[in-house]
């Protein structure tokens, strides 16, 4: 490739990376929002996460992705910047994983911590930011690791709706140079860069936060598990019950 | 806006063909995946890390890299090699291929899940290795990995899409379609995000209901 075709991949993967990083931002703050209001008490609170969460999981993003760009204009009059359409479309698809993620960890603290915050008459808030919280947080990296990677993944498809990611770009390269072979090999190898830098960055991160509450990090975390949030509880379910089995 | 139940009904022929196109592409990406996925996981556990090595790198590779690029690799590099297939073929290897890599880990956590104590009893019996497998271990695994392989075929579903982008007709690119010949946008989408999440959310609960039942 020539050094111009050079310049266009590389300003497609800084629009992925934009969108990587401005799509997490807003499926992290779902994913926190929705996770602690499906432990809420209020039914109605409970309801409303969880619809959210069905609605977007039970879709796909490609089809998200396709609403915010045709229909959200017609029916609110307005039209989103390519950037934050995408944004939109795949924050909300991923933080409705990440919110199961946060109700699994939240769920996972020990009983006996949020009684002791009863029993200090902590408010609900209190207990939730100094006692569950920095308990359950170093127990989401993992799984939210592997939601970050399916995120990149996803940027992917933005693509589809011209807008000029690293996938996008390509096509315009292999267009121009009809060697399709050699283009997808290379963007392939951009993607799986990005993923390792991503795995490699929580892990760090998972250390450090663990060391906060006086825990070792796992080990042969992250990559090595099964990536889609919902279906981790069952891979480990079925390595669980090996235990029992053996009994 | 305006919502037009005459387009409903307009796009309906067009829904149950993309839907048959749909199902159709989830059936064949689920039975290579399965297949393939054990056939790594299998692969996995070689004697020998000659083996071992080069499948763990191309499946990691596979698993961290967008399926919509392997699409495309596949569509477009395929008939340089001089091998055709259909769009629906191509599509269905793309999604099988990238889903088996999800499967061969679901594999092995199932047969890391068998007993220790079930090898020891089929090598107390004098079992050659292959009734091991076939009578002993992979009837054990399988019934355990059953609703972690569904929640793939789930998440399959949510990926045949993808398709649209290299000519498939399915769902998404029949609502496509429908809506650039008759300008309505609102009323397609929608419908097809509507039929996702009424097979998507019924077969979740299915699959919590099985799991109840096989993984105890």
């Amino acid at each position: 490739m020539t050094s111009g075709l050079w310049e266009l991949v590389l300003k497609g993967v800084w629009v992925t990376v934009q969108l990587l990083f401005f799509s997490a931002l807003l499926a992290g703050a779902m994913s926190f929002l929705a996770g602690i209001a499906r432990t809420s008490r209020r039914w109605i609170v409970r309801f409303l996460a969880g619809f959210y969460t069905e609605v977007f999981r039970g879709t796909s993003a490609l089809i998200m992705i396709f609403w915010v760009y045709f229909v959200l204009p017609l029916a609110f009059g307005w039209q989103l910047v390519p950037l934050w359409a995408g944004t939109l479309a795949l924050g909300l698809t991923y933080g409705a994983y990440g919110s199961e993620i946060v109700r699994g960890a939240l769920n996972a603290v020990d009983p006996a911590q949020r009684e002791g915050g009863i029993a200090l008459s902590f408010t609900p808030w209190q207990r939730m930011r100094l006692i569950l919280l920095p308990q359950a947080v170093p127990e989401m990296i993992p799984p939210f690791s592997n939601l970050l990677v399916e995120l990149l993944k996803g940027t992917a498809l933005v693509s589809v709706m011209g807008m000029g990611d690293l996938t996008f770009s390509a096509n315009l390269v292999r267009l121009a140079l009809q060697q399709s072979a050699e283009v997808y090999t290379y963007v392939l190898l951009i993607y799986f860069v990005i993923a390792f830098l991503l795995t490699r960055l929580m892990r760090g991160l998972e250390k450090r936060l663990r060391a906060g509450v006086g825990k070792e990090p796992e080990r042969g975390t992250a990559a090595r598990e099964p990536k889609r949030p919902g279906t981790a509880a069952v891979g480990a379910g079925a390595g669980a019950t090996a235990g029992g089995g053996a009994s | 806006m305006t919502w037009d139940w005459n387009a409903v009904g307009d796009f309906m022929p067009h829904f149950r063909d993309g839907l048959l196109v749909t199902l159709k592409a989830l059936a064949l990406g689920s039975v290579i995946s399965f297949t393939l996925g054990l056939v790594w996981a299998l692969l996995m556990r070689a004697p020998t890390r000659w083996v071992r090595w080069p499948v763990g790198v191309v499946t990691e590779f596979v698993r961290d890299t967008p399926l919509l690029v392997q699409l495309f690799f596949l569509f477009y590099v395929l008939p340089e090699w001089n091998i055709t297939f259909s769009a629906l073929t191509t599509g269905v290897i793309a999604i099988g291929l990238h889903y088996s890599t999800y499967t061969m880990q679901v594999y092995r956590a199932g047969i890391e899940g068998v007993p220790a104590g079930q090898w020891e009893a089929a090598t107390a019996l004098g079992l050659p290795v292959r009734r091991t497998w076939t009578a002993v271990i992979l009837p054990q695994a399988v019934r355990r990995v059953v609703p972690a392989l569904g929640n793939y075929v789930i998440a399959m579903l949510k990926d045949t899409p993808m398709l649209m982008t290299v000519t498939v007709l399915e769902m998404l690119g029949e609502a496509r379609l429908y809506s650039q010949q008759h300008f309505q946008f609102t009323e397609p989408l929608t419908v097809i995000g509507v039929a996702f999440i009424l097979i998507s959310y019924p077969a979740s609960l299915l699959l919590r209901a099985l799991e109840r039942r096989l993984v105890r």
